[in-house]
């Protein structure tokens, strides 16, 4: 090695010094740059152009979808014959440990169609917040070699748990018909809660993609903080028989619970003993609301740091 | 490693190029003021202007993965603990021009990967800026894409990625496999990627972001691992590319390949340029150094 270079980092030649924070960028590269329209490297576009980009993305989200479910059960025996036999046992083991063990099931009278939409409708969320928290951190190999918006992975990571969602209704579907309950029209209510809920886990899958991204740690800590949330969700049990008797500020909080609020449409939907009385107040603009505010927030918040994905 | 005083002879290592006495767009001392053609009619793609990285190494040191070691971290609100600063690229200056092939050279551990990062906007500049002609792709050895996926479903979603509509995908697919040759030898694009040898994914890899018109595509050593055969077949590619006004820039330790596609050249040693021109005369001088 030549001498002039030997010696540690701060004796070499001057440009080697790292300038300081005052240091100017030099006039006649920036004009140079400016005259030929040339941008700086690894800015961010804004909102409407990034926005533009990710719809003309909209097929690598779909192809990106299907591929990635198609390749989760690859390694298993038994293929895609999973996705209907995980809610199942699910469903089994809940059903196994509160219906007939603990009894949360005093006071409702469809509880085994009761408790299935609730662990596939908090699953739903759960899952999708999980493969959120992975979605950017997880596909660096990918964020490292290709330039599309990044905002494609969480929606794409939703997506995927949307899809097996349907699977697990298929099965919910069957279950709740061989307990005698009725189909009714009220079945379409399905698809308009489905939708709000789809919004809201998107929202909620960007901002852990982007937090996920940068503190590796979450991955360790969102299982206990699901966990949480999962049982003051009202799943395996009537929230109304703890709110009734709760202060009516402890009551309102449970009740604008989101993941409550899209489980207790998915039974109003689904069980026909579930009246619309027993549900909380403004239902359904609660439910919009959430799927708008997670939506918009989250959406702004990944984009905010999209240039900072896959560096490092 | 040669004799010390050759590269200083050579590359005139030690005069100051600091902000003020910058000059304009040929920024190594030893390379030529102006290239053959003007500086003028022709477009500039990328600008390095005074690039310097600092990458931030954690784990370093000791007990990063002690819990003590962790806690204390936390309490003390620092990141210190077990983290150095590599200061890998030092005030890099260059532009590109389309229909330029560019090559990088220089010993392992040089800055060159380190500075196409940055052109590709992958790593933040500690200092400097980089203007680039919109996004510059970077192809590396070590982008693995999606290996639990096969080659073909690969092939359709590094398209779509790209911003291919269905029907280009649909179009070029069959080229793109073809490009790579992985089906030379049987029916392996239908297999996961995670079953290639390196040399067939680095091929894959290339032939997908090939096949879409960059306006400046970074290639790093990800043609090392190819055959003779698909070396030949992308240099062609690499040809193509630049006659259709795009920039190829290309890291390579084989000086064969860089003499064989590029017109230019950047030496880079310890995170400086040394040498910037033509292919020939910095080949040779970074030749007559080792």
């Amino acid at each position: 090695m030549p001498q002039t270079l030997a010696p540690p980092a701060p004796a070499g030649p001057d440009t080697a010094r790292l300038p300081g924070p005052g240091a100017t960028p030099d006039p006649h590269l920036r004009e140079l740059a400016a005259r030929h329209g040339l941008t700086l490297s690894g800015a961010r576009p804004a909102l409407p152009e990034y926005s533009r980009r990710l719809w003309a993305r909209r097929h690598f989200i779909g192809t990106f979808a299907t591929a990635r479910l198609t390749a989760l059960y690859t390694t298993a025996r038994l293929g895609q014959l999973w996705q209907v036999m995980t809610p199942l046992f699910n469903a089994g083991v809940y059903y196994l440990i509160f219906g007939m063990l603990l009894h949360t099931d005093r006071g409702i009278p469809d509880f085994i169609p009761f408790l299935c939409t609730g662990i596939f409708v908090f699953t739903f969320t759960q899952s999708t917040v999980l493969a959120g928290t992975r979605a950017v951190s997880g596909s660096l190999g990918l964020v490292r070699a290709l330039h599309f918006p990044r905002a494609c992975l969480p929606i794409a990571y939703t997506l995927i748990q949307l899809q097996q969602l349907i699977f697990s209704m298929g099965v919910l579907a069957a279950i709740v018909l061989l307990c005698g309950v009725p189909l009714t029209w009220h079945w379409l209510l399905m698809i308009p809660a489905l939708l709000l809920q789809s919004v809201f886990n998107a929202g909620l899958a960007m901002v852990m993609a982007r937090i996920g991204a940068r503190t590796t740690d979450t991955a360790q800590l969102m299982p206990f903080i699901l966990r949480t949330w999962m049982y003051v969700s009202g799943v395996f049990y009537n929230l109304s028989v703890f709110t009734q008797h709760a202060p009516a500020f402890i009551a309102a909080a449970l009740n604008a619970n989101p993941a409550l609020i899209y489980i207790d449409l998915m039974r109003y939907a689904l069980i026909d003993s579930v009246r619309a009385s027993a549900l909380p107040a403004h239902v359904w603009p609660m439910a919009l609301g959430w799927a708008l505010l997670s939506g918009a927030v989250g959406y702004v918040f990944f984009w905010k740091a999209e240039e900072e994905y896959g560096r490092g | 490693m040669a004799d010390t005083t050759t590269l200083a002879e050579h590359t005139g290592i030690g005069p100051t190029t600091g902000a003020a006495g910058r000059p304009g767009t040929v920024p190594a001392p030893g390379a030529p003021a102006d290239p053959p053609g003007g500086p003028d009619d022709r477009v500039p793609t990328v600008i390095a202007d005074n690039v310097h990285i600092v990458y931030k190494v954690h784990g370093a040191g000791s007990g990063r993965g002690n819990a003590v070691s962790a806690l204390r971290r936390i309490v003390r609100r620092t990141t210190t603990a077990g983290t150095r600063e590599v200061h890998a690229v030092r005030g890099v200056t260059f532009t590109a021009h389309k229909g330029e092939a560019i090559g990088l050279i220089g010993s392992n551990g040089s800055g060159k990967s380190t500075l196409l990062r940055a052109v590709a906007g992958l790593l933040p500049p500690a200092a400097g800026r980089v203007y680039t002609d919109g996004q510059p792709s970077l192809l590396g050895v070590n982008a693995a894409m999606m290996n639990d996926l096969t080659g073909e479903k690969n092939v359709i979603l590094g398209g779509l990625a790209m911003g291919m509509s269905r029907e280009e995908v649909r179009e070029r697919y069959q080229g793109i496999v073809d490009f790579s040759g992985i089906n030379e030898k049987g029916d392996f694009i239908s297999l996961p990627m995670r079953t290639y040898s390196s040399g067939m994914a680095a091929r894959l890899r290339f032939s997908i972001a090939a096949a879409k018109n960059h306006d400046v595509l970074m290639i790093d050593e990800a043609l090392a691992t190819g055959d003779r055969a698909f070396q030949k077949r992308s240099e062609a590619r690499i040809r193509e590319l630049r006659e259709e006004a795009g920039t190829v820039f290309l890291v390579s330790h084989n000086n064969k390949s860089i003499r064989d596609t590029c017109d230019r050249v950047l030496w880079l040693e310890k995170g400086e340029l040394v040498m910037d021109g033509p292919t020939e005369e910095v080949v040779s001088a970074y030749e007559a150094h080792k």
